[in-house]
């Protein structure tokens, strides 16, 4: 097994390490939970930690096969996003012919794109030529009811789930002296970050948690779990500067970078399902909701960290 | 076979969701009725069924859509075994229909269930129609038969009439409880009924 002698290999069993002691604590929780609501805690974090193991594996086979695998899997995750993204809002019968362009269409030529490595176009495929397309033929189809939030529905679910999520496995493309050939850990490293936040969050919200940040968007997200979820993923990304091509200090910056672009990710995507009514996106991942509901914090993260390396990192 | 790989198919599209809202005894003759929207539908409701329960349900299919043509006539009645009847359309006549209700009676025998769209059409934008009456003629020839409501949400969106391409939105099958025809009850009132059974499923 080399795969586990090399860094991303390391971390890969790092993350395992974790995932056992999460598993114990969750184990050793629903011992002890007494009350009914401390119960369903409980059992809502062990069906999370179940789901973890699942996605782990999923991710580490992807990313330790290099480029295709991770390619691969975040299209998959990107159709699912979209799948749930366009279920859950409006779109009208003259809207067919475009959404069936987003999703076969748009969202493979994104991704053969990086997997092409082909830089300038995937950069402005979906906002250029996507925006284009998209309106132009849903004014072809000439239904002009609420015209306006019709096109933006739909491009926004493109942008979101298509455009910036391919910014992950995107890093993959980026050439930085010194660090050629590991994309994969970088790319690991920035899911690591963003999901690693999520979860303290969470923790950090459930132990002190009091003040909703926005509590009219999510009464889960508190000052306590933000704060708290914040410097716990900013030390874990600083610890692990050495995958990285940063220096400790770069590291922390890009660490703080991911998580607040991770919790705005997920605050405007509540936003969203606040407005439609619903508490998930979708129900694939047990405990966890839909695939859109785990990869919010990874919308606005990906792209910014991937522009961030490619404007310092790669000459 | 062919059947099994249809409904995987339909079910993979439609990313569809089936939720009973109550139990259904198996081996019961019962009618599914489901608001109708996308060429998808009976197969995803067929989908839905337990295997065992799949083998004695027929759909119920215009003979104008699904008998022409050499695979769709294959697919209906070798494949899924439906019962094709003539619509009545517009400028049906009373004998007309009555003789679809017949061959529907005689396609149940003793023990097929049937899915039928009472609607008599596929819905343009997710309203639900007004029924007609070839649910409540059934009942008058069977009485004893479970209705059981199905709403199927989202095909409208999957694969509206006029598209031929089906995008990969989710679908929903919510399953109601069976109800029945009472003894000389007032067509349209149990019509109404039926309806209003379909919709209550809606907000599951």
């Amino acid at each position: 097994m080399r795969f586990f002698h090399t860094t991303l290999g390391t971390l890969v069993t790092g993350v395992l390490a974790l995932l056992v002691v999460a598993s114990i604590v969750g184990f050793v929780l629903s011992r002890s939970a007494k009350s009914d609501q401390a119960r369903a805690t409980v059992s809502n974090l062990n069906a999370r930690i179940r789901a973890w193991w699942v996605m782990v594996a999923v991710f580490g086979v992807a990313v330790g096969t290099g480029g295709v695998g991770s390619i691969i899997l975040f299209f998959l995750m990107s159709f699912l996003a979209m799948r749930e993204f366009l279920t859950l809002t409006p779109t009208a019968r003259a809207d067919h012919a475009a959404i069936f362009w987003a999703f076969f269409i748009f969202a493979p030529i994104q991704y053969v794109l990086v997997w092409m490595q082909w830089y300038g176009l995937f950069a402005v495929l979906i906002p250029v030529y996507g925006f284009v397309a998209i309106t132009s033929r849903m004014a072809l189809s000439g239904d002009t009811e609420r015209f306006l939030e019709r096109t933006a529905t739909v491009q926004w679910g493109l942008m979101a789930c298509v455009y910036c999520v391919s910014h992950a496995p995107a890093l993959l493309m980026l050439q930085i002296p010194g660090y050629t050939g590991n994309g994969a850990t970088l790319l690991f490293y920035l899911v690591l970050v963003a999901q690693f936040n999520d979860v303290m969050q969470y923790v950090w919200g459930k132990l002190v948690g009091r003040k909703p940040v926005a509590p009219t968007v999510s009464p889960n997200k508190t000052w306590g779990g933000f704060l708290g979820g914040t410097a716990t993923a900013v030390a874990v990304g600083t610890a692990l500067y050495w995958v990285t091509p940063f220096t400790p200090l770069i590291a922390a910056v890009m660490s703080l970078a991911i998580t607040l672009l991770g919790f705005a990710g997920g605050l405007v995507m509540s936003a969203i399902k606040r407005d439609r009514g619903v508490k998930d996106y979708g129900t694939l991942i047990e405990g966890h909701g839909g695939v859109l509901d785990r990869i919010d914090s990874l919308l606005f993260a990906a792209p910014v960290f991937f522009h961030l390396i490619r404007f310092f990192y790669v000459p | 076979m062919i059947s099994f790989v249809l409904a995987w198919i339909a079910r993979l599209v439609s990313g569809a969701t089936v939720k009973w809202t109550a139990p259904l005894v198996p081996n019961r003759q019962r009618v599914y009725f489901a608001n109708h929207a996308s060429h998808l539908d009976f197969v995803l409701i067929w989908s839905a069924l337990p295997p065992i329960m799949r083998a004695r349900t027929r759909p119920v299919a215009g003979s104008d859509y699904w008998g022409k043509g050499v695979i769709r006539r294959y697919i209906s009645t070798k494949v899924f075994n439906a019962i094709l009847i003539e619509r009545a359309g517009a400028a049906g006549s009373a004998s007309h229909a009555k003789e679809s209700i017949n061959a529907i009676a005689n396609g149940m025998g003793a023990d097929n269930s049937i899915i039928v769209f009472p609607e008599g059409t596929r819905s343009m934008n997710g309203e639900i129609l007004p029924f007609k009456s070839g649910l409540f003629h059934l009942c008058g020839l069977k009485p004893e038969l479970e209705l059981v409501p199905v709403y199927l949400a989202n095909m409208n969106r999957i694969l509206p009439k006029g598209e031929v391409l089906p995008v990969p939105l989710i679908g929903r099958v919510i399953v109601g409880a069976p109800m029945r025809y009472e003894a000389g009850e007032d067509k349209a009132i149990f019509l109404a009924r039926a309806r209003d059974a379909m919709l209550a499923l809606k907000a599951q």
